[in-house]
């Protein structure tokens, strides 16, 4: 069985698979500015989908400390 | 020592270490060049060498329709305008030199702010030296450490920057979502102070927002409402007043930010208010405060402009006749438009990319018609776009020769 944490990754790989076009590998470590390349547009389009699937406001200051897939499942778990 | 020299001093470092600091520049710097060297003009590089009128302009020798200026009320050649202008220069002079709170305030600013309470029907106005600074400013300093900003995803650059200069938690929803809006409302702390900041009308797409829905929803959880009304004063609204008035809820909306660089025709922004207390943001607004004033010619003419535009119910009549018009002409033609009607005077026409649309505004200019292409991050993901605001002042005549221009257009390059 996955624990909370996991399942929580394997929704966040879900909600970023639409928005990863060069198909990147996904790891706790996959960055969204350097691996996902990213902009700030894409960014906003996606923490909206993250904030609707669980039900959560990541607040822009909260998501300027967000660099890494890892860290937005923390918290994602966090603030869930 | 006292000393001058005419000999250069040469820095005594190695071969420096630090990169320059244009390098981040450099993959917008490439996207540019690769457009330019297509042999299109530059958007964002455009002379006006002459302008005849609110709605002509010649540009490199050619005259111009100008159908890209927000000066949707055409006051900018107004005579009363300009004769209130030049009165003014004559009697008080090119420039204040000086702060609002210190030398700054001169009789025609107080009179500006008092046409701006009748104009609204409130009982405080602020007038600032841009609309950018307006929002600069009151976002920034409502909202303090604790205390939540929420706003529109695709609110303007002014409104995300006063939250990038303020220090309160700041929460998007989704474009003119109500139902968003409420879900994100109803996760914050019930205790914390609440600044929700609305558009009336935005302005990439020309689309309102459904302030209707949205204002009672955020004075339900208790948050205070800014609205911003660049975009929709002085056609919106029986009295002008903007989408809030229209739509029957300008009571409840704490906060109106306004310029006076679209509808009114001059430069400088404003917020008025009935909150008993908005005076005293003068002292502590620091956009506000540390900036020279307007000049006394500028507010003159915009105090002239304001008090015209609350009797212009033939001028709303005949722009949304326009809008109406254009919007339906360039559908018919084939384009594709961000709204399925004219919600405002503002029309955006779609185009796939950077490139047909560079190509389209560049056949427009030839044809002798400036509109605005406006790119990401400006617009959402992926859109590019000829925004179109329309003028008062644009004759039924000029209308149809735009569509022909859009025609033919359209045609060369291949868009319709």
């Amino acid at each position: 069985m996955m624990t909370d944490r996991a399942t929580t990754f394997a929704s966040v790989k879900t909600l970023i698979e639409p928005f990863n076009a060069k198909g990147v590998e996904l790891t706790e470590n996959t960055t969204f500015a350097g691996d996902l390349e990213w902009d700030s547009l894409t960014v906003m389009d996606f923490v909206a989908s993250i904030e609707d699937e669980f039900d959560i406001v990541i607040t822009m200051n909260q998501q300027a400390e967000i660099e890494t897939v890892g860290q937005l499942v923390d918290a994602v778990q966090e603030l869930k | 020592m006292n000393a001058t020299t005419s000999q250069a001093i040469e820095p005594e470092t190695e071969a420096p270490q630090a990169p320059d600091l244009f390098a981040k520049f450099a993959p917008l710097v490439k996207e540019r060049d690769n457009l330019l060297a297509a042999g299109v003009r530059d958007p964002f590089a455009i002379v006006m060498d002459e302008v005849k009128s609110p709605t002509e302009a010649v540009i490199e020798g050619k005259d111009t329709i100008l159908l890209g200026t927000y000066n949707y009320m055409g006051m900018t050649f107004d005579p009363d305008v300009i004769a209130a202008g030049k009165d003014a220069l004559d009697k008080f002079g090119s420039g204040t030199t000086g702060s609002r709170v210190l030398n700054g305030t001169y009789q025609g600013h107080k009179a500006c702010e008092e046409a701006l309470e009748e104009f609204y029907d409130m009982d405080h106005a602020m007038v600032f030296s841009t609309g950018y600074q307006a929002n600069l400013g009151i976002v920034s300093t409502l909202a303090g450490k604790g205390d939540y900003v929420i706003l529109d995803a695709d609110s303007h650059a002014s409104i995300y920057d006063g939250c990038f200069l303020g220090n309160a938690d700041i929460v998007r929803f989704r474009h003119n979502n109500v139902e968003n809006l409420e879900k994100r409302l109803a996760k914050l702390p019930p205790e914390a102070g609440k600044l929700v900041v609305l558009e009336g009308v935005y302005s990439m797409l020309g689309d309102i927002a459904p302030l209707d829905q949205m204002v009672p929803i955020a004075k339900k959880y208790g948050a205070m409402v800014l609205v911003d009304e660049a975009h929709s004063m002085g056609f919106f609204g029986e009295n002008g007043r903007g989408v809030a008035e229209a739509q029957g809820v300008i009571d409840q909306v704490d906060f109106i930010i306004g310029t006076f660089s679209k509808s009114v025709g001059t430069v400088g922004g404003f917020c008025v208010s009935n909150h008993p207390q908005t005076d005293f943001l003068r002292l502590v607004c620091r956009p506000y405060t540390f900036t020279a004033s307007l000049p006394p010619s500028v507010v003159a003419t915009a105090t002239t402009s304001i008090r015209k535009l609350m009797y212009a119910g033939n001028k709303r009549a005949h722009l949304w006749e326009n809008s109406k018009r254009l919007h339906q002409g360039l559908r018919d033609l084939g384009f594709k438009l961000a709204t399925d009607e004219p919600e405002s005077a503002i029309l955006a026409v779609l185009l796939p990319d950077q490139e047909k649309a560079v190509l389209m505004w560049q056949a427009l200019l030839e044809q002798g018609l400036y509109v605005n292409m406006a790119r990401p991050p400006a617009t959402p993901v992926g859109v590019y776009l000829l925004r179109c605001s329309l003028c008062a002042e644009h004759t039924s005549e000029q209308v149809e020769q735009i569509l022909g221009m859009f025609e033919a257009a359209g045609k060369a390059t291949g868009a319709i």
